[in-house]
């Protein structure tokens, strides 16, 4: 589904992917963990298609296309899900109003008519539903005056309105409470299918005692120094990342 | 060798033309408007018209609109086709008792205006000044006739018609009252439009005002409002600006406003080329309330320019304003809003802020809020941001498959938005958003005329 050749990324002049591998299929979860400063937001953000990275070199193929020549809203429209570590909030957009027009420009892109407001609306009601959550969150301006909890409720929800085939989820566990973590990860266990894929980007261990993954990669300075199985992330949270900070060096 | 050449100042053009027109600026007027004449023409050619060294006009250069040359229609002209057909007005879900003008002139051809409530007389200012002077003896220029503004002055020596509202103590009128004010002229033409509204006490009404232009000659409107909101009365006005890039429109509005009264104003400029926006409250009762908002969206070389006056002369009053711009290409406009505060004026509540937002590096802003404060138990703040769309907020919604024009109509949906929300009445509200996403969509700018489904 996506694979990431030598992938090399700068922000504001300065290289911070240097030179990322990285294949995943339809159905696995993999886990992207790191220090802070390792380039995991960076990773997510250029995937995304963020103006403020600049790809100095490497390939990106996503179902086949070469991802980094499509504009965002293409990314999105053909499946690529970024939820955002630090949702923005627009006062002036309902959220409904946001929903609806992102729904329909997907459905467009797939050559389906758009929703009429009463089905967009059951939709809502049932993808809701689904994640147990309140229903007052779309009453009001995008992300505004949200807690944090519920800005990352939110990103979850509309992951669930758009039904991504790749999902990158960026430190969605930052903030939450444990509560509020079991929540979001439910959710996300809820929408996995065989036919998609999703990336965890995490600081912490703890968020993968709900998401489980399937491979579990370790970035340091820019590039993946260690991948394994679920039980990496464990020996991470035993050791800390001095351990691969030190075994890099050493 | 030397030429020299001799160029009239506009200020002289106009003192010859005032001369010469004496007996036709006074045929057929009340002596109400015409005992303002004289002193008014000597008072705006004291000034003359103002340049950047004139503080209050600083960022607004009207000179080169004044050295055009135009007509003026100093006597109501017929022969015009029949409005109520030719023009089909782009708010039609909005139910509205609705009277045009026509270059300053209260038309003729009104559909009489049924329903209104008894007591009310909405109609000529010419025509009742000469058949009812006791209705607006004690207000025709009991506000205009105290400012300093050139314009405001050159208003009054010329000033043959416009509308007259009367809503007697008490009377509500549900329906609001739509006002178009249309500019039709195979020549450039100098229209002077003098409007007087008096809402007594307890009295409540909505005015929906409606500035157009029908043909592409260039335009110089320069209207004044004097607009009275009794004790306990409920008065909005809401104007919709919607003139064509060879046009300058100076707008001044006068408001008094009597104890527990309460004022809601949004003035919405979509289009013009410049746009010159007076507005002044002056609270003369306690307790009074004030809501002044405005909207402006330019492009091209346009620039609109609102310049609003709170007089806190009483104590306990509000007023809020918010101002908001939308700047594209090469196009300016100013804001600068003056909040006085006067001595005894104690536990005023005044709010000012004025957000733009430029979308081109070409673009520019000028924003000068000013505080005078003489009392001490008061609270004022004031505000003003000038900035760009939020790239972050652009990527949210691309990266959420909403096209990036698609986003940036959002963003600034959003940003007008909160303007747009103090309009109280719902519909309009709704049709004015539509407004707004065809003006940013560049919808309107297309049609140089208007945008309105006229056979203009």
């Amino acid at each position: 589904m996506l694979s990431i050749r030598n992938l090399r990324a700068s922000v504001e002049g300065k290289e911070i992917l240097k030179g990322i591998n990285l294949e995943i299929k339809a159905g696995e979860v993999h886990a992207i963990m790191g220090p802070n400063g390792s380039g995991k937001s960076t990773l997510a953000n250029v995937l995304a298609g963020k103006a403020d990275y600049e790809v100095l070199g490497g390939e990106v193929t996503y179902l086949g296309q070469n991802l980094l020549e499509l504009s965002p809203e293409v990314r999105s429209r053909s499946g690529l899900f970024l939820s955002f570590q630090y949702p923005v909030e627009i006062p002036g957009v309902p959220m409904i109003n946001f929903l609806k027009a992102s729904v329909n420009e997907h459905r467009k892109f797939k050559g389906l008519e758009p929703l009429t407001a009463g089905e967009f609306l059951k939709l809502m009601r049932a993808k809701k539903d689904m994640l147990h959550l309140d229903t007052e969150l779309t009453n009001r301006s995008v992300n505004e005056g949200f807690s944090g909890g519920e800005k990352k409720k939110n990103e979850i929800f509309q992951m669930a309105m758009l039904e991504p085939k790749l999902a990158i989820l960026d430190e969605t566990d930052s903030g939450l409470d444990i509560d509020a973590l079991r929540i979001v990860a439910e959710g996300v266990n809820a929408l996995k299918t065989p036919e998609n894929a999703t990336i965890v980007v995490t600081h912490y261990q703890r968020l993968l005692d709900y998401i489980v993954p399937d491979f579990v990669h370790v970035l340091y300075k820019g590039k993946i120094v260690l991948s394994g199985g679920k039980e990496l992330a464990l020996e991470l949270e035993e050791k800390g990342y001095d351990w691969i900070k030190n075994g890099n060096e050493n | 060798m030397s030429i020299i050449s001799e160029k009239i100042s506009p200020t002289d053009q106009l003192a010859s033309l005032f001369e010469q027109s004496r007996e036709i600026l006074n045929q057929g007027s009340s002596p109400l408007l015409n005992r303002m004449r004289e002193v008014s023409f000597k008072r705006f050619a004291q000034t003359g018209i103002p340049d950047f060294k004139n503080e209050d006009y600083k960022y607004t250069n009207l000179k080169p609109a004044f050295e055009k040359s135009y007509r003026q229609e100093l006597v109501r002209e017929s022969g015009l086709i029949n409005l109520n057909e030719v023009f089909k007005c782009n708010l039609p879900q909005l139910d509205t008792h609705l009277v045009f003008l026509v270059n300053g002139w209260f038309y003729s051809g009104n559909n009489p205006v049924a329903e209104l409530p008894k007591g009310v007389v909405l109609g000529s200012l010419e025509q009742i000044a000469n058949e009812k002077p006791e209705l607006l003896q004690n207000y025709l220029n009991r506000q205009a006739g105290l400012s300093n503004d050139p314009f405001v002055a050159l208003n009054s020596a010329f000033a043959k018609d416009g509308y007259f509202l009367f809503i007697p103590k008490g009377v509500v009128i549900e329906k609001p009252i739509q006002i178009i004010n249309l500019l039709s002229s195979d020549e450039n033409l100098m229209a002077t439009q003098r409007n007087l509204v008096i809402a007594e006490a307890s009295s409540q009404v909505k005015l929906l005002i409606c500035d157009h232009t029908l043909t592409s000659t260039s335009f110089l409107f320069n209207t004044v409002s004097e607009i009275f909101v009794g004790e306990d009365a409920l008065v909005d006005v809401y104007t919709i600006q919607n003139h064509h890039n060879q046009s300058t429109s100076i707008n001044s509005a006068f408001y008094k406003q009597e104890r527990n009264s309460n004022l809601v104003t949004g003035t919405v400029s979509l289009h013009g080329g410049l746009i010159r926006n007076n507005l002044k409250v002056t609270f003369n009762g306690d307790h009074a309330e004030a809501n002044v908002n405005g909207i402006s969206f330019t492009d091209k070389k346009q620039h609109v320019d609102n310049f609003t006056m709170i007089e806190h002369a009483s104590p306990n009053c509000l007023s809020n304003q918010i101002y908001k711009n939308i700047l594209d290409d090469e196009s300016t406009g100013a804001f600068a809003g003056r909040i006085h505060v006067a001595r005894d004026a104690q536990q005023t509540v005044a709010f000012q802020r004025n957000n733009n937002v430029l979308l081109s590096d070409k673009a520019r802003m000028q924003t000068k809020p000013q505080l005078i404060i003489d009392a001490d138990d008061v609270k004022c703040s004031h505000g003003a941001t000038v900035g760009q769309i939020d790239e972050d907020a652009l990527f949210f919604l691309r990266a959420r498959g909403i096209g990036e024009k698609d986003a940036r109509m959002m963003l600034m949906n959003a940003f007008a938005h909160e303007v747009i929300l103090k309009i109280s009445i719902e519909p309009l509200r709704e049709r004015i958003d539509e407004l707004i996403e065809k003006r940013l969509n560049g919808e309107i700018s297309r049609c140089h005329d208007c945008n309105y489904q006229c056979n203009c």
